[in-house]
């Protein structure tokens, strides 16, 4: 603790060369945070907890829809705790540009399958039993504005009413919580009454809560094989898995981003190992002057990676903090578009351990030569 | 008075490539403790090789060598870190300050490796500081200085643990005529008034004057030590 005015001044020696590299830092790490929210709403939130929970979709393709009886034979499978039916809406609310993911469910079965998407009772009691109504995830209800009683409007591309009207009307029934961004829920019984006789009595796709996750393959294998010889068989997988091939269908933006961010890293880190080497070399002599005067070999080398891991992490802290800042500005521009954009403090976390790493990987080097480093020969250079 | 350092055919060889080079050859030597020694010698005779074996920085390839009761060819690199850090001051020709560390920061650098308080360790910096004369340039960084200021500086981190044996190699090299024989005056006045016993190189053979003996090196060896009181007789006679 003691060292750490020398470790401040030492950083601030070459003031034009700390705070360069410290720029560079704090963009690369912004830019860590950018790519990894896009990544992150591209491969479906940020959520952990689909390890039990299986997608049913239709064998052909993700955009071919399942009939509703489904629904009623899967449930009734001891393997299955719960399951609930899901089917792309689509459409924008005033402007073409204000989109989001809007899904008709079935209020009940939907949030006892995602429990992590908090809903308060009087909300879902609402829901269940306006039938017009819909709730909006919070960020979506921010965005906009909306309150429980607002009436919104929803223009339809792909679904018309039975009266051959585009525009469908709902009422806002409250709140949930949805790590994912923007999300609106409406009622699965009142769409598929209210539109257009071709679009009935279908579902997109189905999620499952499986009663023993150890058994999901099995599980999985014998709803396939329910469904095998029918005129819409099924495609069943793992919640993780259909969010990779989801994301590998628009061009897996995640391997982009992670090929994007690996470039970025592999400069910083000739960029700053280069910086760290060099301020390496101009100090010698006085890391030999501090083992003179009784500094072990451990203590100087403890002092040079701190000063690396400092400037590393000090330049993650502002590029976090920076991203943190314009997270409001980035999901009113992009939000809407890519679902969600979420830069949680979780991804924050992983770039300040991406940065201390960083720190430990450049300052690794001078570290070892300094504890190395022979006084009687340092002397004799310098 | 008693003996603070011996060496007793102490041999030391660098190793370069195949060949094995022998700077230091069977130097047998006793300091008192209190003295004031000048080694003087050509370039490249051994004289920093030595001065390093008695401050502990290096180890001697064979003989042994004791320090104020400590055999320093015998113990391990971190004990002798520890011994340096409480029983020897060092001054190099080069000042070797840390550019970056104000003069009262760089007196206190080695006082934190003691167990005393922040605030015990900045009343001994200005005591140091005081003792050379500088305590008005605490705040001046080293490049804000003078050369024999900033010699001043070293020497008060030198003394700042309160050390029994300063070792100084050419501590006056790098200054002018008038600077020098400030610092050579300011060690003096250590040597008598603080009682600390100094090992200085020195090319200069004023700088030599200033020390109670001088020893000669050449090629390795030492040449036997001459006290003042005779070399000043010598030096009347070759003078005459
Ligand atoms: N680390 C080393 N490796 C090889 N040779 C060295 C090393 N240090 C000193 N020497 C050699 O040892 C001899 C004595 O050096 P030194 O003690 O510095 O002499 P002086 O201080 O008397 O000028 C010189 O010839 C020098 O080249
Ligand atoms: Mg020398």
């Amino acid at each position: 603790m003691r060292l750490l005015t020398l470790l401040g001044a030492n950083l601030l020696r070459k003031p034009m060369r700390t705070s360069l590299t410290f720029v560079s830092l704090a963009i690369a790490f912004l830019l860590f945070m950018l790519l990894k929210a896009v990544s992150e709403a591209f491969s479906g939130g940020v959520s952990l907890q689909g390890l039990d929970r299986i997608v049913i979709d239709s064998k052909y393709s993700m955009t071919d829809n399942l009939p509703v009886s489904y629904v009623r034979q899967i449930r009734s499978l001891d393997e299955i705790e719960q399951v609930t039916n899901m089917s792309w809406f689509g459409g924008y609310y005033m402007e073409p540009r204000n989109t989001f993911a809007t899904y008709p469910v079935d209020p009940e079965s939907y949030f006892d399958v995602f429990r992590e998407q908090a809903v308060a009772a009087e909300t879902l009691s609402r829901f269940r039993n306006i039938r017009v109504s819909a709730v909006a995830s919070e960020a979506l209800a921010a965005q906009y504005g909306w309150k429980l009683g607002d009436a919104i409007h929803i223009v339809q591309d792909i679904f018309p009413l039975e009266d051959g009207s585009w525009t469908w009307q709902f009422e806002i029934a409250g709140t949930f919580e949805y790590a994912g961004g923007q999300l609106l829920l409406i009622n699965y019984d009142y769409f598929n009454e209210a539109v257009v006789g071709w679009a009935k009595d279908q579902v997109g796709w189905l999620v499952g809560r499986v009663a023993d996750p150890k058994a999901v393959d099995d599980t999985i294998r014998m709803i396939d094989s329910m469904f095998e010889n029918s005129s819409d068989p099924t495609r069943t997988t793992t919640e993780d898995e259909y969010r990779r091939q989801f994301a590998s269908q628009v061009g897996d933006v995640g391997m982009i981003s992670s090929m994007i961010l690996m470039a970025v890293f592999f400069t910083i880190i000739l960029l700053t190992g280069n910086t760290a080497a060099q301020a390496f070399a101009e100090r010698v002599p006085e890391l030999a002057v501090m083992k003179t005067l009784g500094f072990s070999d451990r203590s100087v080398a403890t002092l040079v990676l701190a000063e690396a891991v400092a400037l590393c992490v000090g330049g993650g802290v502002v590029g976090v903090g920076i991203a943190l800042l314009l997270q409001p500005v980035f999901t009113a521009t992009l939000g809407g578009m890519i679902g969600s954009f979420d830069m949680s403090g979780w991804t924050g976390a992983y770039a300040l351990g991406l940065a201390s790493l960083l720190g430990l990987t450049v300052g690794a080097y001078p570290a070892v030569a300094a504890k190395r480093l022979t006084i009687v020969e340092a002397l004799r250079e310098g | 008075m008693s003996e603070l350092i011996r060496c007793a055919n102490v041999c030391k060889d660098y190793v370069r490539g195949a060949e094995s080079i022998r700077v230091l050859r069977n130097v047998d030597l006793s300091v008192e403790d209190g003295a004031f020694v000048a080694l003087m010698g050509p370039s490249g005779s051994g004289k920093t090789t030595l001065l390093n074996l008695i401050g502990g920085l290096d180890s001697p390839t064979s003989g042994e060598i004791e320090v104020d009761g400590l055999r320093l060819d015998a113990v391990s690199a971190r004990c002798l870190a520890r011994w340096r850090a409480g029983s020897v001051g060092f001054v190099f020709q080069f000042y070797n300050l840390m550019p970056v560390l104000t003069a009262e920061r760089n007196v206190e650098l080695p006082l934190l490796l003691t167990g005393l308080s922040r605030s015990e360790r900045r009343r001994n910096a200005a005591l140091a500081l005081d003792i050379v004369g500088l305590v008005d340039r605490g705040r001046h960084k080293p490049g804000e200085l003078s050369g024999g200021q900033q010699q001043r500086v070293a020497i008060a981190r030198a003394l700042v643990s309160d050390p029994r044996l300063l070792v100084c190699d050419e501590p006056t090299g790098d200054l002018d005529r008038e600077t020098a024989d400030e610092i050579l005056a300011l060690l003096q006045t250590l040597n008598r008034d603080l009682g600390k016993t100094i090992v200085m190189v020195t090319h200069d053979p004023r700088a030599a004057d200033h020390a109670v003996v001088t020893l000669h090196m050449d090629k390795g060896k030492l040449v036997a030590p001459v006290h003042r009181a005779d070399a000043g007789s010598e030096d009347a006679r070759s003078v005459a």
